[in-house]
């Protein structure tokens, strides 16, 4: 009925959300797919993926062959790691990745051999096998989203085992500007990501496979279209329009379904994988490789734009190089498209399974945006929003720091698109509000949580107390009365017997006792005198104080050679050792909280950038 | 550090109230050629006023102010409130009410963005609640005065309230049609005989019929540029025709026609340029329905029974008062959320 009254609807009466940017995509599709030359190191960040960091195999100095397991995942929500080439392990050690923060983080640096040997690779039959075998093939083979959002591909894949999935949809809208590599992916390999469909069509036991296309890759839409040549996978075209891509989105677009907002898509039935993550499924699949290389898409400010099959580790740097090099006036990288990109810290960082597009950006490029105007609200970020968000309003809150205003217009639903701020004639860098008033929304809450916790603790405990309180009274009670009936049982007792026994109770020997008392101090003296010359000797050789006095000659001996070694070793301090393990711990934790900081001061930063201007 | 997007489309804020300014243009024509080109004067002593007043404002709120000048919105308040005053109002009048619109409507409530009513139409409102004497007393259009007044005579009266050749005043100017009609009805005159007086034109004011057509045309192409929508003149006017055809249909000889409001007053300024104001208005598109067709039906109720001419700047101001009530209960459903 909608759809109906939709059609007679005039233009401007149609609901028309998102944004169309320029495409830029040409630009890197004049050539085809090339395969980089082997850079001369490697360089795999351990976290490529959402979850936990896998566990290392290999030491340094090892070697090892093209596609063997480096890393192995910890815990369910992890992925592998595998040597992309054969080579010898150089270090395992913190360096620059790729992320917002620029901060280091864990990674293995291989230096290729240039043999490019395989490792032994295990195939599985998947028409064959038994899920649980593909599945634990796939808990090893690395595969991730490599869509952006890098989520382990097996448990996408698992867990729908139960949750009854009917449709996969295939994202294939790759509705970022600037970004080519699925699209020239599908108009090169359609063949193996029709098979890799349906291979994740099998393991999911879905009914049926849309693959949803944005109308603005026709070439790529009619490869696929041979490829499904007496398939029943379907492609339903959608307009290009950002954020298509997006999966709820996509969803919506190609199935009508609209996901709602506080379930996911598979209770619903529906799965949704990127046409790259099924070409690394039917490549898994069918040669036993584990995912090692990507297509990348390097553009923007460089002499040659195009896409190239990379290893991953390799450095941004080798890639730049391969396009022609960037041209002198770029400043940095995007890492990611120019909507929802972010720069990069710098120009060493290694290529990872989240990297889509590196855009190499000049100021000529991407002016910087002018300093931002107060909202005037005009709602072009409502009419854009393609939650049907109301921007406007969710500044306010934000500035304001009415979180929990933010949150009942629905501020977690928002998908961080960059819609509203492309729209803003203000410049009003919203998304950066959207982002800090979340983080401040989760703060409270899981201080909140903390905060129940604790009161709920305290009334446990307070009520624990007023419980052994009243059953030490009641147990008193018993008692008093216990020992008064006694009282009176021995007391008639007494009277029986008072004539023949006298009292039994013995005297306070006064004596005795101011004997012991003596004798107690003049230990705790002689203690103390003790501490005293310990703490003196360990001050004249500037070791710790240890407990010397009982030792005997040769195990004085002994602790005086091993004092020695110490102060060789530089090691003055008995407590030094566990320092060092603390240290490394500590380092850990100031990372972290060096990252938070980062997060904060960003959302801040955005902030303050808006206050400055006003008050300039 | 994560800044994106790195691009944007969005015209600035200037270019949006360069556009606004723009389609005021043809209305600006037509007025001048009706009322004589002493408007020109009015416009340009406003928008004087108002950026002096603006810059002055910012500068003791220590805000940078060469950035909002720029922004053009002072520019804006300027020449609606001077479209909106009789022809020859003296100078002092103009710049009065420029300075109470945007000293105490804009500035003193926090500056552009922050006001949360209709900068133009307070300044208006005040003058009328103060000089409601000069602010009834228009001029009759050209066409019709018996003595032409010349550019420079307009600019002289302007200036110093004298008429060549000892003109009285009064024989220059006379009421508005809505004005006439509103104090004709009461002498229990019936519509056809009072629009038989030369002030009125075909549908509603002589000559301000040619105005509204300008004004059309400006606010046509607001909605063809995408500076406004189509949800606020849509409602407005719309409400406005179909109240005024309800009583028109129950009594034409004591109610004007829609036409007439829709031609008389500021009825095509306001539907295009005036509650088009985003930062006094609704946000949502249910909203901006409500908001509009509140303000046609005040508009209507205060000309037909209130103690003022025109009620579009009272309706404006009423409605402006409605806005955080009408934005809380509109909100439209959010994608994956029932409504």
């Amino acid at each position: 009925m909608n759809a109906i009254l939709n059609f007679f609807k005039p233009d401007f009466l149609k609901q028309k959300r998102g944004v169309h940017p320029p495409e830029h995509k040409a630009e890197s599709t004049q050539l085809p797919i090339a395969k980089l030359a082997m850079p001369q190191k490697l360089v795999l960040p351990l976290r490529q993926h959402i979850g936990n960091m896998p566990k290392i195999l290999v030491s340094v100095g090892e070697h090892v062959l093209k596609g063997q397991l480096l890393a192995t995942p910890e815990c369910t929500v992890s992925a592998a790691i595998h040597a992309p080439t054969s080579g010898t392990i150089l270090s395992i050690a913190d360096e620059i990745i790729p992320h917002p923060s620029g901060l280091p983080d864990k990674c293995i640096t291989l230096i290729p051999d240039g043999k490019d040997q395989w490792a032994n690779l295990t195939m599985i039959d998947w028409r064959n096998a038994p899920k649980e075998a593909l599945i634990a093939s796939l808990c090893t083979s690395g595969i991730v989203g490599l869509g952006g959002a890098t989520f382990p591909t097996h448990i996408k894949l698992r867990s729908s085992g139960k949750s009854n999935i009917q449709t996969l949809v295939i994202n294939a809208a790759e509705c970022e500007p600037y970004i080519t590599c699925d699209d020239m992916l599908m108009r090169e390999h359609a063949e193996e990501i029709v098979q890799g469909i349906e291979i994740a069509q099998y393991l999911l036991g879905a009914e049926k496979s849309v693959i949803g296309i944005e109308d603005n890759k026709s070439i790529a839409q009619q490869a696929m279209q041979a490829a499904l040549t007496g398939k029943p996978i379907s492609i339903v075209t959608v307009p290009t329009l950002y954020p298509s891509g997006d999966a709820r989105q996509l969803i919506h677009l190609v199935s009508g379904i609209e996901i709602p907002h506080d379930k996911r898509a598979t209770e619903m039935g529906v799965q949704v994988f990127n046409v790259a993550t099924v070409r690394a499924l039917y490549r898994h699949f069918t040669f036993g490789e584990p995912a090692i290389n990507r297509v990348v898409t390097v553009t923007g400010n460089v002499a040659q734009p195009q896409n190239f099959e990379v290893l991953f580790g390799t450095p941004l740097t080798a890639l730049t190089q391969a396009t022609g090099g960037a041209k002198p006036d770029t400043t940095h990288y995007i890492m990611g498209g120019p909507m929802m990109g972010f720069d990069l810290p710098t120009p060493e960082v290694p290529i990872t399974k989240a990297t889509n597009c590196i855009i190499a950006a000049s100021p000529h490029l991407f002016a910087p945006p002018p300093p931002a105007m107060p909202c005037i609200r005009c709602a072009r970020c409502a009419e854009a929003c393609p939650i049907q968000l109301q921007p406007q309003e969710l500044y306010w809150f934000a500035k304001s720091d009415a979180f929990e205003k933010a949150r009942d217009y629905k501020l977690f639903d928002c998908i961080e698109c960059g819609v509203c701020t492309y729209v803003c004639p203000s410049n009003i860098p919203l998304v950066q509000y959207f982002r800090y008033a979340k983080s401040e929304v989760i703060a409270a809450d899981k201080a909140k949580e903390a905060a129940d916790l604790a009161r709920e603790r305290n009334e446990f405990r307070l009520a624990r107390i007023e419980r052994e309180k009243q059953e030490r009274a009641q147990k008193h009670a018993e008692r008093a009365l216990g020992t008064k009936a006694e009282a009176a049982k021995a007391a008639s007792a007494k009277t029986d017997a008072a004539n023949e026994a006298p009292t039994t109770e013995a005297p306070i020997n006064s004596a005795t006792d101011e004997a012991a008392k003596a004798a107690k101090q003049a230990a705790i003296a002689a203690a103390i005198e003790r501490a005293k010359a310990a703490k003196a000797a360990a001050d004249a050789t500037g070791l710790a104080p240890k407990n010397t006095a009982p030792a005997n000659p040769a195990v004085q001996q002994e602790i005086a050679e091993i004092d020695a070694r110490r102060k060789n070793v530089g090691l003055a301090n008995t407590n030094e050792a566990p320092m060092m393990a603390d240290a490394e711990k500590q380092a850990k934790i100031a990372a972290a909280i060096a990252r938070a900081k980062a997060a904060k001061a960003e959302a801040e930063a955005a902030k303050q950038a808006q206050n400055l201007e006003l008050k300039e | 550090m994560n800044r994106s997007p790195y691009i944007s489309d969005a015209p600035s804020v200037s270019m949006i109230m360069l556009k606004v300014l723009l389609a005021l243009v043809p209305g600006i024509f037509a007025y001048a050629w009706i009322y004589g080109g002493g408007i020109l004067v009015t416009i340009a002593l406003a928008t004087l006023t108002a950026l002096a007043a603006e810059a002055a404002l910012l500068k003791i709120r220590q805000r940078p102010i060469k950035p909002h000048l720029m922004d053009l919105s002072a520019v804006v308040t300027a020449w609606l409130l001077a479209l909106a005053l009789p022809p020859l109002a003296p100078w002092w009048l103009i710049v009065v009410g420029t300075l109470f619109a945007i000293v105490i409507a804009k500035q003193l409530y926090g500056g552009l963005g922050y006001n949360p009513f209709n900068p133009a139409m307070v300044g208006y409102a005040v003058l009328l609640i103060s000089f409601p004497l000069i602010m009834t007393k228009w001029p009759a259009p050209l066409i019709l005065a018996q003595t032409k007044l010349s550019f420079l005579d307009q600019l002289y009266f302007i200036f110093n309230q004298v008429l060549p050749n000892d003109i009285k005043v009064d024989a220059i100017t006379s009421a508005t049609p809505l004005d006439y009609l509103k104090t004709h009805l009461k002498l229990n005159q019936t519509l056809s005989e009072i629009s038989q007086a030369p002030i009125f034109g075909v549908y509603g004011a002589k000559g301000g019929e040619v105005v509204t057509g300008a004004y059309l045309l400006g606010g046509l192409y607001l909605i063809q540029q995408r500076i406004i929508g189509w949800h606020l003149p849509t409602a407005f006017l719309g409400a406005l025709s179909a109240i005024a055809l309800v009583f028109y249909v129950a009594n034409p000889e004591h109610f004007a026609s829609p036409l007439f409001h829709l031609t008389s007053g500021a009825s095509l300024l306001c539907a295009f340029f005036i509650i088009t104001d985003p930062v006094s208005g609704p946000t949502t598109p249910r909203g901006k329905l409500y908001f509009a067709a509140g303000v046609g039906v005040l508009t209507y109720l205060i000309r037909v029974y209130g103690g003022y001419p025109d009620g579009v700047a009272f309706a404006v101001l009423i409605m402006n008062m409605c806005v955080p009530l009408i934005d809380a209960h509109t909100q439209p459903r959010v994608f994956g959320h029932e409504k």
